[in-house]
C-alpha cells in the first residue's frame, strides 16, 4: 500500500503546556484511521498538525512525502490536497450553499463556474441536499450544515479528509445522517482520518483506531483488538467510561 | 436688499443675499467629505491590516512587527490621541511647506508651488489632515471588525486551499465589512461635521461661509442657524444612505 501520512516524533506546546508528546504514525492510502481519547488528550492538534493549522514544535508530519511544516513548503498547494471538516461546519454564513463549495474550486483549481456548479450538483445529489442549493447556511439545521460542509471539502477532490469530531456539535437525531455520508465516502476508498466520539462508527468503519491520551498514542489496532481486547490499562479505564 | 423678516427676527433676506456663498460652501463641505471618507477607508484598510500583521516564519515574522505593527499602531495612537484641530494647523502651517514651497520645496518648488499654495493650499492641507484622522478612527474599526469574525472561517478557508490574502477578500472582509457598516456610517458623520474645523486654516466650506455672512452683517442667528440646518440635513441623508446598505448586506449572517 501507499503510505500517504507520515508522522515522526510530532510534539506540540502551547506556551509550557505539552499537548503532543511525541506522536509517530503511517496512514495508507484508502486507510479509514479513527482518532479517540478523552477531552484535552491532544487529538484535534494532531488532526489540525497534519494541514498544518497548527505549528509543530517539534518532529515532522509528511503528507505525500511533503513536508507539512517546512516553510518552503507551498502550504495552500498542500491543503487543497487535504479536505478538512470541523466540528462547528464552519460555514461561509455570507456565501449560499452553492457559493460556498464552487469558491475553492473555483478560485484555486482554475475551475469554470460551469464546471464548478455541475461537480457541486454533483455532491448535492451525493449528500442529498440538492434542494438547498440556494439557500444560506443558516436555513439549514446542523446536520445539514454539516453535510454541505463535506460536500464543500469533496469538491477539491482531495486525497485525504480530515474530520474533527464531525457530529459532537449535532442533536442526536442528526447524527446518523453526517455519519452515512462519511460511511459512504469511507466505501468509496477514501483516506481518511476521522477524530471522534462515535465508537458505534469507530467499529464499524475504521481499518484502524488510535488511542491518543496525554499527547501519546497510547495503543493502536483493528476496532475489534482495540475495543474487545484493549492491551493498555488507559484504555480500558477510558473504553468502560464511553462504551 | 429690502429687509425681510421671518418670525419678526430672522433675518430671511442675508441669507437670500448669500445664497450663492453657502451653495458653494455646501458643495465644498461635501466634496471634502466625500474624498476623506474614500481615502480614509483606503488608509484605514492598509492600516488596520498592518496593526494585524502576523507571519510565521524568521525574516517575515520580524518584519511584521517592527516594520508593520510597531508604526501603524504609532500612527494610531498619535492620530486619536492628539485635536483634529491641532492637526490641521500643523499640517497647513508646518508639514505642507516643507514639501510644497516656492523657495525649497521637496516635492514641489518654484513659481507652481506659489500658485498650488494659493489657490488650494487649504483644501489639500485640510484634505490630508482630516484623511490621517479619519485613517486612523476608520483603521480601528476594520481591525475590530476583522477581529470579530470567527477564527473558524478563516481556518475553513485555509484549509480549502485558498491563500491567507483571498481568504481576506472573499471569506473575511465581506462578514466583518457588514458589522463595520453602523461603526463606519457613525465615521462618515463625524468627518462631515469635522470637515467644518478646516474653516480655521481658510478654505471656503459651510462653517467659512457662515463665518463670512456673521462678518459682513453682525449677525449670527441667521447664518450659524442655517448652516445647523444644512449640516443636519446632510448627516440625517448619510444616516439614510447607511441604513439601506445595512439592510442590503445583512443576507445570511447567522450572528
Amino acid at each position: 500500500m501507499d503510505e500517504v501520512i507520515r508522522v515522526k516524533g510530532l510534539t506540540k506546546q502551547f506556551g509550557t503546556l505539552e499537548v503532543l508528546r511525541g506522536i509517530d504514525c503511517s496512514i495508507q492510502a484508502s486507510e479509514v484511521v479513527c482518532v479517540i481519547g478523552p477531552s484535552g488528550s491532544g487529538k484535534s492538534t494532531f488532526l489540525r498538525c497534519l494541514n498544518g493549522l497548527e505549528d509543530a514544535s517539534g518532529g515532522q508530519v509528511l503528507v505525500g512525502g511533503v513536508s507539512v511544516h517546512d516553510p518552503k513548503t507551498d502550504v495552500d498547494a498542500l491543503r487543497s490536497e487535504i479536505g478538512m471538516v470541523f466540528q462547528r461546519f464552519n460555514l461561509f454564513p455570507h456565501k449560499t450553499v452553492l457559493e460556498n463549495i464552487t469558491l475553492a474550486p473555483t478560485k484555486v483549481r482554475g475551475l469554470s463556474a460551469a464546471q464548478a456548479h455541475s461537480r457541486a450538483h454533483e455532491l448535492l445529489v451525493k449528500v442529498g441536499l440538492l434542494d438547498k442549493i440556494d439557500a444560506y447556511p443558516n436555513q439549514l439545521s446542523g446536520g445539514q450544515q454539516q453535510r454541505v460542509a463535506i460536500a464543500r471539502a469533496l469538491a477539491m477532490q482531495p486525497r485525504i479528509m480530515l474530520f474533527d469530531e464531525p457530529t459532537s456539535a449535532l442533536d442526536p437525531e442528526m447524527v446518523g445522517e453526517v455519519l452515512a455520508v462519511m460511511q459512504a465516502l469511507a466505501e468509496e476508498g477514501m483516506t481518511m482520518v476521522v477524530v471522534t466520539h462515535e465508537m458505534g462508527f469507530a467499529r464499524q468503519v475504521a481499518d484502524r483506531v488510535l488511542f491518543i491520551d496525554e499527547g501519546l498514542v497510547v495503543e493502536e489496532g483493528t476496532p475489534a483488538d482495540l475495543f474487545d481486547r484493549p492491551q493498555e490499562e488507559r484504555t480500558r479505564r477510558f473504553l468502560s467510561k464511553v462504551l | 436688499m429690502e429687509q425681510v423678516l421671518w418670525f419678526g427676527w430672522f433675518r430671511a433676506d442675508i441669507i437670500a443675499e448669500y445664497a450663492v456663498l453657502f451653495w458653494r460652501g455646501l458643495q465644498m463641505t461635501m466634496l471634502v467629505t466625500l474624498i476623506c471618507i474614500v481615502q480614509g477607508t483606503a488608509l484605514g484598510l492598509a492600516i488596520g491590516m498592518a496593526r494585524l500583521a502576523e507571519a510565521r516564519h524568521a525574516p517575515a515574522k520580524q518584519l511584521c512587527k517592527f516594520a508593520l505593527r510597531w508604526p501603524s499602531t504609532v500612527y494610531v495612537s498619535f492620530f486619536r490621541g492628539t485635536p483634529l484641530f491641532v492637526q490641521i494647523l500643523l499640517i497647513h502651517f508646518a508639514v505642507l511647506p516643507l514639501f510644497i514651497n516656492p523657495a525649497d520645496g521637496l516635492l514641489i518648488s518654484g513659481e507652481t508651488a506659489r500658485n498650488l499654495k494659493q489657490n488650494y493650499g487649504a483644501f489639500l492641507s485640510g484634505v490630508i489632515a482630516l484623511t490621517l484622522n479619519a485613517g486612523a478612527y476608520i483603521s480601528e474599526i476594520f481591525r475590530a471588525g476583522i477581529q470579530s469574525i470567527d477564527r473558524g472561517q478563516v481556518e475553513a478557508s485555509r484549509s480549502l486551499g485558498l491563500s491567507f490574502p483571498r481568504t481576506m477578500f472573499h471569506v473575511v472582509l465581506p462578514q466583518a465589512f457588514r458589522r463595520m457598516l453602523p461603526p463606519l456610517g457613525n465615521n462618515a458623520i463625524s468627518l462631515l461635521k469635522d470637515s467644518s474645523l478646516i474653516s480655521a486654516i481658510g478654505l471656503a466650506e459651510l462653517a467659512y461661509a457662515a463665518r463670512t455672512v456673521a462678518g459682513a452683517y453682525s449677525r449670527y442667528w441667521e447664518p450659524y442657524l442655517t448652516i445647523s440646518l444644512m449640516y443636519w440635513v446632510l448627516t440625517l441623508g448619510l444616516a439614510y444612505v447607511v441604513k439601506n446598505l445595512e439592510a442590503r448586506y445583512g443576507r445570511g449572517d447567522t450572528r
